[in-house]
């Protein structure tokens, strides 16, 4: 075990699959030699070689584009998109082919690739550079959407995107990259994809969230008990497949249900929640299921940013009005 | 000049040598003394203004910014060309060719210190903010000039990007259409020899960046973008070009970034003292202020003045930006569209109530 960020974890996933299997590369733009823009890539090229670990030209589309021809020759690209916000060029491989491949060719190839990125705000950065469009990837048939809340969890589910047969898209909450550190095992493990984690039981509320939220969350679930409120908190980890099991067991049991979420609200993971515990815990609900999501704008630039990003404390007062009704 | 320096033979038009004397005479642009002097100027304004912002960054007073230092007779050489009715197109390191067109450092400064207010540049007029995402604003210019060009209207559009750029989609598909419309663009890019960390050579295996010109049908011209009488004389004769009804022109303006890519990156990582110190040489403020004092038109003493007066004018400045309103709730809100969806009212309603509660507990 060692005290590692969630940078020094992905960073340790990484090289045990890189050391382990070499059909595993590793490459995107500044991702070889400098590490990439917030150091997660860190000497694997110098360790492993820059054939597998590399700086692509800077073409997004190019990046995942190329993965998916990688794939079809048995190769397990991990590809970093530098952030999230510059994903789009790349969009049309992602939704077109890699989403798409496996079920256009009855099985024949399996597109066995990570597309990584930097997501989400509170960084204080310009345009492009705070978004949280997980819903974008959440919404296309063919993809799994994983996003860890720790380091811990950060290595075990990228170990297991790595080793997933399908094409993954992880993203990394670049808030959390440095905030917090905690004991990692060296070795190898994995954490199953599709599994929430009920990080706290509770009986008067379910507060489901995953990624940056979480920090928030856990802060307001603490908030909460000083009230008198007990919150039963849920980190999804996987945002498709949905754990619908874990989160439809633990709103029948607290008969309440509150979702967080970073992104725009309007068909978001949030209304998502929302219909599961209609469809799955209607009748043990005490108040109506509720979304806290962000507001359907633009993320302000950092001087009006605070607007945007959900407090412990938005948190505590949309579990307050719950918890009252 | 297009023939001369056709970017098959590898040649760079350089006009101005790094010791300050002018080397080609028949490619000299046609500029009067006193423009070269409002222009040295500007270059000295826009390092000055670069230079401070790059220090108030480093005192907290500025959140993440993209220094242009280095790049100034890239920028200017190539933007004052500008008319009013032209148009520019920028990415995000042509802040000299901002100012050229009226922007100020107040807009540069709240655009970099996070507020949408600095993408407004109430000062200037067919001028577009920042384009992040890299070369996706090469496209845009192509429909400027397929707009200008339908509507009869005056004017050039001056598009600019990096080496990087050249590597998106966006590039080809800019320059395909605007040389399929014969389009009024000049396509500029200050290859600056780094796409962050990524040097030249493996960002393209092509010999230069003026060449990729020839499968657009289009002239390119690789100048060299330290020397502000190259990057004007191509720019002048692009436009010349243009008038002509011959469509767009490619400029590849070979420059160096000497500052970091942004206040967030560390230059040694990838890249020497050594070859820093090689470009320290090229720079071209230094180059251009050589020529007019060996000219009689400037001296050392006129440089110092001029220096310090822009240094006390920008400080002032800064000052009087730093008591720029606070952002207010509502500017999160109200631009989005032209009317306001009821979802949004609703959602800053649930707001401020949530302010008003969180108020009544303190």
């Amino acid at each position: 075990m060692t005290l590692m960020n969630m940078v020094q974890s992905i960073n340790s996933a990484l090289d045990i699959k890189l050391e382990e299997d070499p059909k595993v590369l590793s490459f995107g733009e500044d991702a070889g030699l400098e590490g990439g823009v917030f150091r997660v890539t860190e000497n694997l090229q110098k360790k492993h070689g820059e054939e597998r670990v590399f700086d692509t030209p800077l073409s997004e589309a190019g990046i995942i584009g190329s993965a998916v021809g990688m794939c079809m020759t048995g190769l397990r690209p991990v590809a970093e998109i530098q952030f999230s916000g510059f994903v789009y060029p790349a969009y049309d491989h992602i939704i077109s082919h890699a989403a798409r491949m496996h079920n256009r060719t009855r099985g024949r190839y399996d597109m066995s690739m990570v597309i990584r990125m930097p997501y989400g705000g509170g960084i204080k950065a310009i345009e492009h550079h705070s978004e949280s469009m997980e819903t974008l990837f959440a919404h296309v048939p063919g993809l799994k959407v994983v996003i860890p809340s720790t380091p811990y969890d950060a290595k075990g589910l990228l170990i297991s995107s790595i080793e997933s047969d399908d094409p993954i898209i992880y993203m990394e909450p670049k808030r959390l990259y440095r905030a917090m550190k905690q004991e990692v095992p060296d070795g190898k493990f994995q954490i199953d994809i599709g599994k929430a984690k009920i990080v706290q039981e509770g009986s008067d509320i379910t507060v489901v969230s995953y990624g940056a939220m979480m920090k928030e969350a856990r802060e307001a679930a603490i908030l909460a008990q000083k009230e008198g409120y007990s919150v039963e908190l849920i980190d999804l980890r996987t945002i498709y497949p949905l754990d619908r099991k874990t989160v439809a067991e633990s709103i029948r049991k607290t008969g309440r249900l509150l979702s967080v979420t970073e992104g725009p609200s309007f068909s978001g993971i949030g209304s998502e929640l929302v219909t599961l515990a209609n469809e799955e815990a209607f009748l043990s609900l005490e108040a109506p299921p509720t979304r806290l999501a962000g507001f359907d704008t633009i993320v302000p630039l950092p001087k009006g940013e605070h607007f945007y990003f959900h407090t412990a404390d938005r948190i505590l007062y949309e579990v307050e009005k719950l918890v009252k009704y | 000049m297009f023939t001369k320096y056709h970017p098959t033979k590898g040649e760079m038009l350089q006009i101005l040598s790094p010791e300050g004397k002018i080397i080609n005479t028949k490619f000299q642009p046609e500029i009067s003394t006193e423009k070269v002097l409002q222009a040295y100027k500007l270059m000295v304004y826009t390092r000055t203004v670069d230079l401070k912002t790059v220090s108030y960054q480093r005192q907290g007073r500025m959140y993440t910014y993209a220094p242009n230092f280095g790049q100034e007779a890239s920028m200017i050489g190539t933007g004052f060309h500008m008319n009013q009715e032209d148009w520019l197109v920028p990415s995000y390191r042509e802040m000299g060719a901002f100012f050229h067109r009226g922007v100020t450092p107040t807009d540069i400064w709240l655009y970099w210190g996070g507020h949408e207010d600095g993408a407004k540049f109430p000062k200037a007029t067919n001028t577009l903010p920042i384009s992040v995402p890299i070369a996706s604003q090469i496209i845009h210019a192509a429909g400027i000039g397929y707009g200008l060009k339908l509507q009869k209207q005056k004017g050039i559009v001056y598009t600019y990007f990096g080496d990087g750029g050249t590597s998106e989609g966006d590039f080809h598909a800019g320059l395909n259409f605007a040389s399929v419309w014969k389009a009024p663009v000049i396509f500029i890019c200050q290859n600056n020899q780094y796409a962050i960390s990524l040097r030249q050579e493996k960002q393209m295996a092509s010999s230069n960046i003026a060449i990729k010109s020839l499968a657009y049908g289009m002239p390119g011209i690789q100048v060299d973008g330290n020397d502000f009488f190259a990057c004007y004389s191509a720019t002048q004769k692009a436009a010349q070009h243009i008038e002509e009804g011959k469509g767009p022109v490619l400029i590849e303006a070979l420059t160096y970034r000497r500052g970091a890519h942004t206040t967030a990156d560390d230059p040694s990582r990838y890249r020497s003292k050594e070859e820093e110190k090689i470009w320290e040489e090229k720079d071209p403020i230094l180059r251009l202020k050589r020529y007019l004092v060996a000219q009689k038109l400037w001296s050392e003493e006129d440089d110092t003045k001029l220096t310090q007066q822009y240094e006390e004018e920008v400080e002032a400045e800064f000052l009087e930006y730093e008591k720029y309103p606070p952002y207010e709730l509502n500017d999160v809100f109200q631009y989005l569209y032209n009317t306001m969806p009821d979802d949004l009212v609703k959602q800053k309603q649930e707001y401020e109530k949530y302010l008003a509660w969180k108020e009544s507990r303190s």
